[in-house]
């Protein structure tokens, strides 16, 4: 089986739009028709000649992800651990050239992290950093993992891309799941967004999702910074790219994420803006095609989008999330990465999952099944 | 009356707990399934908690917990994940799942009968969720699995019995209860199984899933009843041809 990188130079980014210009309705009809959809099926789906179809697609993805995940929504929180970062981002608010103040969480002040999560009832934690390996490298990590595994059920972490014998490290301490986007996969655009640091590395990044995979990792998030390219076709070769990962790392779970561009410190305005109903469209997209993909949507939407999209496909959802260092004990500061749009309390949240028919998830895992204890 | 393991069944539908909207939900299909045998994902449940919701819901005199194993990838995995069941639920009995395919959650046929030899030598009583195998059935139950328990087709996928053919094989074969497990989606799935010769049915989407999870509770205990009640009534044989009533060789009997 051919490497991604490979895959992915046969698709050039015009081709990719050249396709999405070219559908038609009938091909789009024909399309939902079927009982299973494949990658070529995505492509129809999210092409603009599907919009006017959003209602069907909708309809269809619910019942889909009723089927698969029952009335069930997973809901987990990030847990920012360290806002130090090496790399020059154009769009985050940890890029190094963001004069904020810099702050990596002591021990004692993880623990008081925990102590709050624990106490809005979280069991699935995210931990997250900036790219700074000589602070927050992997020697922190596993430090950090141990102090944080014995009170949650399942610790998951987005934070740099590291070498395969690293995550076999961490996977071995308790670590269950890494969330990894590739932000944009246009090698030329890539450069421009990244011009300084280790992340300026498109192929190291592009090739994590293998490290992890041949590291036997449980599950793998991927997904595209939305705002930086044509959203269409960097989710296109997103869809690709879950595909090529599930044949070939079929011991592991997959998850998709659709971070859009928002507002922070020092930031730019996102090139390319995408729509609630294109949100939508693409949501229900990735169900038809794939029935049984986690689908994860964070507290950058806005509460009324949030509120509504619960029943269109999304299977997990971050609450309450700070994503400034010590945010969920010392409050806010100006140390975030982004501003957070929905800032409802876990419970809140919660409450209205239960209004809408859904059971609040909180627990999903256990440290046992991966033959780790407490 | 089913017996797996000196365990007594007044009901052959077994059911899952997952899915549901709520555990309240959950807790009044149970009831009107009349199931005597519930699975719960160890995943879900907080053992250390006491108080855990899900476990409060499922406290009724007439419910036995079947802990699963789901999750696990392999058979070491499940063996601690037993252990873990074992002390936190106080019961002996576990369904073996092993599905490293995150996907479709198919088994896998070699982790399952090697953690099942290390289960029972432990003294566990296991209920092992298998592919539709014939083979596999017979070497499971050689092991001292309890039951066996094949897919009628992939978890979740309400398809029905896509393995009728080996599912015949394997309740011919066994000499241990055979419990059809997966991919049951209606109530005449669940007869289906039934009428060839299943000892039970195990249910959970079709039932969580619902519009009305009560009444389909109710519907797939009937469904479960008049099934079995087929089977030992004993069907008459399916012929392509016609038999008349008047057979052509009929004369011959009065040579």
């Amino acid at each position: 089986m051919s490497e991604f990188k490979d895959l992915l130079s046969q698709y050039p980014p015009e081709k990719v739009h050249q396709a999405l210009t070219n559908v038609t309705a009938t091909r789009v009809e024909q399309t939902l028709a079927k009982k299973e959809r494949d990658l070529e099926d995505f492509l129809v789906m999210i092409s603009p000649a599907a919009a006017p179809y959003l209602e069907v697609m909708a309809q269809k993805s619910r019942q889909l992800t009723l089927q698969r995940f029952g009335n069930n929504m997973q809901l987990f929180a990030p847990l920012y651990l360290s806002n130090e970062c090496q790399n020059i981002c154009t769009y985050c608010g940890f890029s190094l050239d963001n004069k904020i103040p810099r702050k990596t969480l002591s021990d004692k002040e993880i623990m008081k992290e925990v102590e709050v999560l624990k106490g809005m009832g979280f069991e699935h934690i995210l931990l997250v950093t900036g790219e700074a390996n000589r602070t927050v490298g992997v020697d922190y990590l596993a430090h950090a993992i141990q102090l944080i595994k014995p009170h949650f059920a399942n610790v998951s972490m987005e934070v740099q891309p590291l070498d395969q014998d690293e995550y076999e490290r961490l996977i071995s301490s308790g670590l269950h799941s890494v969330l990894v986007y590739q932000e944009t996969y246009y090698r030329e655009t890539y450069k421009i967004h990244h011009p300084k640091g280790k992340k300026s590395n498109f192929d190291y990044r592009l090739e994590t999702p293998d490290r992890l995979g041949r590291a036997g990792i449980h599950k793998i998030g991927i997904g595209s910074l939305i705002g930086l390219e044509d959203w269409r076709v960097d989710s296109f070769y997103t869809a690709m790219h879950l595909r090529y990962l599930e044949k070939k790392y079929w011991q592991t779970k997959y998850a998709i994420s659709f971070p859009r561009l928002r507002p922070f410190s020092g930031g730019q305005e996102p090139k390319v803006a995408m729509s609630d109903r294109e949100l939508v469209q693409l949501i229900c997209a990735y169900r038809l095609m794939d029935p049984d993909v986690e689908l994860s949507l964070s507290t950058r939407e806005t509460e009324h989008f949030r509120n509504h999209v619960i029943k269109l496909g999304i299977t997990s959802m971050s609450a309450g999330s700070k994503t400034n260092p010590g945010g969920y004990a010392a409050g806010k500061e100006s140390l975030e990465q982004f501003e957070i749009s929905d800032e409802r309390s876990p419970r809140k949240v919660a409450d209205l999952l239960e209004r809408n028919g859904y059971q609040p998830v909180w627990k999903d895992w256990d440290p046992i099944l991966q033959g780790t204890f407490g | 009356m089913l017996t797996i393991a000196n365990k007594t069944f007044t009901s052959r539908l077994f059911t899952g707990t997952g899915k549901f909207p709520t555990y309240q939900s959950m807790q009044d299909s149970l009831e009107a399934s009349g199931s005597e045998l519930v699975t719960v994902a160890l995943r879900r449940v907080n053992v250390k908690d006491k108080d855990d919701d899900m476990l409060a819901h499922l406290s009724h005199p007439r419910i036995n917990l079947l802990p699963n194993t789901s999750g696990v990838r392999t058979a070491k995995e499940a063996v601690f994940a037993a252990q873990l069941a074992r002390e936190a639920l106080e019961t002996q009995w576990v369904k073996l799942e092993i599905h490293p395919d995150p996907k479709y959650l198919l088994p896998d046929p070699i982790e399952t009968l090697k953690a099942t030899e290390e289960l029972v030598k432990e003294g566990f009583v296991v209920l092992p969720y298998v592919h539709a195998d014939p083979v596999l059935c017979k070497r499971l139950e050689e092991a001292g699995a309890a039951a066996v328990m094949p897919l009628g087709s992939p978890i979740g996928s309400n398809n029905g019995l896509k393995t009728l053919d080996f599912l015949k094989i394997i309740i011919e074969q066994s000499n241990v209860p055979v419990v059809i497990d997966a991919g049951l989606g209606v109530p005449s799935h669940a007869a289906q199984a039934m009428e060839i010769g299943a000892d039970a049915v195990l249910v959970n989407t079709a039932i969580a899933v619902a519009q009305n999870p009560v009444e389909m509770a109710k519907a797939f205990k009937m469904a479960v009843e008049a099934g079995r009640m087929a089977y030992a009534c004993g069907k008459g044989a399916i012929s392509t041809q016609a038999n008349p009533s008047s057979p052509l060789t009929e004369f011959l009997s009065y040579e």
